[in-house]
């Protein structure tokens, strides 16, 4: 790829982090009240007003908005994103303690979800059997539509509580990991599973397939060169939307798998109104969209050879899920 | 375009966490036999009765239920927060949970001046820190400094509050130390046993704030923080040589604990669940409808009433129709506060008697006052001018009884208790609005003085915090106008501000319960029920116990076995 063509991705990618900030610091200022009286609130006692002030000067808050604005920006700018309001721990340090529990348990579940998913895609679209096909395409329904926090529940229950076979509290371990993984892919696999079926189903359909038919080449030669590669187009792209999603996800399970990670740490944050911390973590939000669609993009070319080349050739966008 | 660039950060947080196998513990039969006690009722035989000495050793698993918000006793405000702190660091003086007495902890005894300004301690000798300085009139001198106008007075305001009148410490002798008080103030000695005034090393009482929260201090405390993350939780572990606890601790010398280990689980089925098959010894927190599973598995669970102000309605006397106090009044009878805890709380949970929890120390039981009787309600409301309207709310000069309670959900019961209370409330001809407020509308309105009745309660094992509740000038949440002339003054204020000066503790104790009755004939706040703590311990952990803030101690914990 081009310089020109590197540098106007990177100034895409920085145009959507600067929005995400601006919105988020919009939105947070727009609430009513302000971290330094939701901290406060939490003690019985009523407060001198002097310190109530001391305490806001500490953080910038009685600054005029635009200035708090352009501060912050600048700091963020350098790396730097503050402290938190409720624990006056550097933001960096929250989110790079938190990160790696939560990239380790998103990775593992979209492993699982990508796995799972093109599993039963794969099957119903290959097997003849009537009755298995429609029992394995009823599966992703499902799975999209119980709530995380009970299939998390019934897990813990079945395979902690019950049978001990992995550890209901702590993070200790890749035994911990298993469950929470598999609670945030069981969505995640449903809706890859629903949108490759669909994209196997049009790519049998399509006149390509019937011509390597004619050419003599096998049902399963023709899904492994033909049907998978052109069914799994918008599948990619869908995967790319999916990574940056995880991450709301990993809210509902990590609160019920007791694990530290961005997700609690966003619970927290919004709750107290933890506008530094707010902040921190959307803008990690809006990296990680940044780069998984970028890396969505990359694969493109990878699978369809009719991409490699051109550039800014318009890709299958996917079907909306 | 760099293709390696972009896959490296998720490479690298792929490698972040090596994954580490774990032995699977072949725990799943007593896991099973644990979960089918559950559904049997009273089948078990309930936790095995202490007999037998304390066995020293072991570490014992706490699930908390909330993430605490640092470690640093003298800055933490929520319970989980202070279950990590209180036991890092010792207060001069230590309240008997039972009789509510304050005996000696790191001061073996104190002089009060007549006039309530001098509280003179005489600290025990052979006190040292963890890191083993020894504890001086300068270092109690050094921490109350700090406090009341250095640079933790914005970042604990608990404690700031407690020296609100801080004029200075003397230091006597090496170890007598006489903190000077601008004004009487009689509630000062209870506050010295609080967590919030505990006393840290000299070299942390002048540390940063935000570094002490994350666990840079240094406490005389039975246990020394080992580890703490935030969010995560801690481990605390026992400090050698520990050998001055306080009168009101079970046993002298060592705790019994090798350690305690504290992990975040907000999920109270997931705690409950946890102890039940053994992967946790105590948990926080119980819900009512986690109790059974507790207890089938053979654990206890452990109440204890919050002291302070009972769960209340406070009105806000300046807006109609409450303005009346005879239609106040009549909401005392309207509430049915024992149908309040059995459906929709637990036995933990006890009908409010006063405005004070009854565990407070000053309590005065007026349940008299506050029999459920709904015909009494409604001929105060006939009196009062509010006939029934075609709806069945009463209506008066065409204005409905109607009035909103600001709530926030302060804990998993509260909406629920609202609700009955609203239909309680409906049953006698009142419209009760429930305002749900999140934290940041909380602080508005507790400001603005927008809302009709506010419900909330506080901790704090003195009876002084009526008046920091209820005074003129205080936090005020009727907002009471200050008297214009002497006929003006509201008896309460009265009340409230002499027992501040009163010396003598039965003197003081009959003024705070005139302070209450008071309460209850203007009728400023409607008494409902009183919080409590549920801890659940499995049936091999003993001697986990409440102060008399109902807040845990460690100290005196066990477990069967040495943990073994």
């Amino acid at each position: 790829m081009t310089a020109r063509g590197a540098l106007r991705l990177l100034g895409g990618a920085a145009v959507v982090l600067w929005g995400a900030f601006t919105v988020s610091f919009a939105i947070l200022y727009l609430l009513p009240s302000d971290p330094v009286s939701i901290m406060l609130s939490q003690s019985a006692e009523s407060l001198d007003p002097a310190q109530v002030q001391a305490l806001r000067e500490r953080h910038g808050l009685d600054r005029p908005l635009p200035e708090q604005y352009l501060t912050q920006l600048g700091n963020a700018l350098t790396g730097d994103l503050g402290t938190s309001v409720t624990t006056g721990a550097p933001v960096t340090d929250l989110l790079a303690e938190a990160l790696p529990h939560t990239a380790a348990l998103a990775g593992l579940a979209l492993l699982l979800a990508v796995l799972a998913g093109t599993g039963i895609a794969v099957l119903a679209s290959w097997t003849r059997a009537r009755w298995l096909r429609a029992a394995l395409l009823a599966l992703p329904p499902v799975g999209v539509a119980v709530p995380g926090f009970w299939v998390g529940l019934v897990l813990l229950q079945l395979f902690s509580f019950t049978w001990y076979v992995f550890p209901a509290v702590g993070q200790d371990g890749f035994a911990s990991l298993v469950l929470p993984a598999v609670t945030l892919a069981v969505p995640l696999s449903a809706t890859i599973a629903q949108v490759l079926a669909r994209g196997l189903d049009e790519a049998w359909r399509a006149p390509y397939a019937d011509t390597a038919f004619g050419a003599g080449a096998s049902r399963n030669r023709v899904l492994g060169a033909h049907v998978l590669r052109n069914g799994s187009l918008p599948t990619v792209t869908l995967i790319g939307v999916l990574t940056g999603n995880l991450l709301g996800g990993t809210v509902v399970v990590e609160t019920v798998f007791s694990r530290q990670g961005l997700g609690r740490l966003a619970e927290q944050a919004v709750t107290t109104q933890d506008i530094p911390v707010v902040q921190g973590l959307v803008l990690t939000g809006a990296l990680v969209f940044v780069v998984a669609g970028l890396l969505a993009d990359l694969a493109h070319p990878l699978l369809d050879p009719r991409l490699r080349g051109r550039r800014a050739a318009p890709a299958p966008r996917a079907v909306p899920a | 375009m760099s293709r390696t660039v972009a896959v490296r950060p998720l490479r690298a947080a792929l490698d972040a966490r090596p994954s580490r196998r774990r032995p699977v513990m072949p725990a799943a039969a007593l896991a099973v036999l644990a979960l089918t006690a559950g559904c049997a009722q009273g089948a078990s035989a309930g936790p095995a009765a202490t007999g037998g000495a304390p066995v020293p050793g072991g570490t014992l698993r706490f699930a908390l239920g909330a993430e605490p918000t640092g470690v640093d006793p003298q800055q933490v405000g929520t319970n989980v927060s202070i279950y990590i702190a209180r036991q890092l660091a010792d207060s001069l003086t230590d309240q008997d949970p039972e009789t509510g007495e304050i005996v000696p902890w790191l001061a073996e005894s104190w002089d009060v001046n007549d006039e309530l300004t001098e509280f003179t301690f005489h600290l025990r000798d052979d006190v040292t820190f963890s890191d083993g300085t020894p504890l001086d009139a300068g270092t109690v001198k050094a921490n109350f400094d700090a406090l009341a106008d250095g640079p933790l007075a914005a970042s604990a305001p608990l404690a700031a509050s407690y020296l609100g009148g801080y004029e200075k410490s003397r230091v006597e002798d090496e170890h007598t130390v006489t903190v000077v008080l601008e004004a009487p103030d009689a509630q000062f000695l209870q506050a010295t046993s609080t967590v919030s005034l505990a006393i840290l090393s000299e070299g942390t009482a002048t540390a940063d704030p935000a570094e002490r929260q994350q666990g840079e201090l240094v406490g005389s405390g039975p246990f020394v923080l080992e580890e703490y993350t935030q969010g995560q939780g801690a481990v605390i572990t026992r400090r050698d040589g520990y050998d001055w606890a306080s009168d009101a601790a079970a046993h002298d010398g060592e705790a019994y604990l090798d350690a305690v280990e504290f992990s975040v689980v907000p999920e109270s089925g997931v705690r409950a669940g946890s102890l039940a098959s053994g992967q946790v010894d105590a948990i926080g927190d119980v819900l009512p409808q986690d109790v059974p599973q507790v207890e089938g598995s053979g654990g206890q669970v452990l109440n204890r009433n919050n002291p302070g102000v009972a769960f209340v309605l406070q009105a806000n006397v300046n807006r109609p129709p409450l303005d009346d106090p005879d239609v106040r009044r009549a909401l005392l009878p309207a509430i049915n506060r024992p149908e309040l805890v059995d459906t929709v709380l637990s036995d933990a949970f006890k009908p409010a008697t006063s405005v004070l929890a009854s565990t407070t120390p000053g309590y005065t039981d007026l349940s008299d006052e506050l029999v459920f009787d709904p015909e009494e309600a409604a001929r105060l409301l006939d009196e009062a001018g509010w006939a029934e309207g075609p709806d069945g709310i009463r209506e008066k000069d065409g204005e409905k009884l109607a009035f909103d309670v600001a709530y926030a959900p302060l804990f998993t019961g509260s909406e629920a208790v609202l609700e009955l209370v609203q239909q309680q409330l409906r049953a006698v001809g009142v419209d009760l609005e429930l305002r749900r407020l999140t934290p940041a509308e909380q602080t508005a309105a507790q400001e603005s003085g927008d809302f009709d009745t506010y419900y909330y309660n506080v901790t704090r094992a003195d009876a002084d915090i009526l008046r920091t509740q209820f005074a003129v000038g205080q936090r005020n949440l009727s907002f009471r106008e200050a008297p214009q002339g002497d006929d003006d003054a509201d008896p309460l204020d009265a009340l409230l501000a002499d027992a501040l000066a009163e010396p003598d503790a039965a003197a003081r104790a009959e003024l705070a319960a005139g302070a209450q009755r008071e309460i209850l004939d203007q009728a400023l706040a409607i008494p409902l029920f009183e919080l409590a703590q549920s801890i659940g311990v499995r049936g091999e952990v003993h001697g986990v116990a409440f102060d008399a803030s109902s807040r845990l101690l460690f100290r005196d914990a066990w477990i069967d076995g040495g943990g073994q």
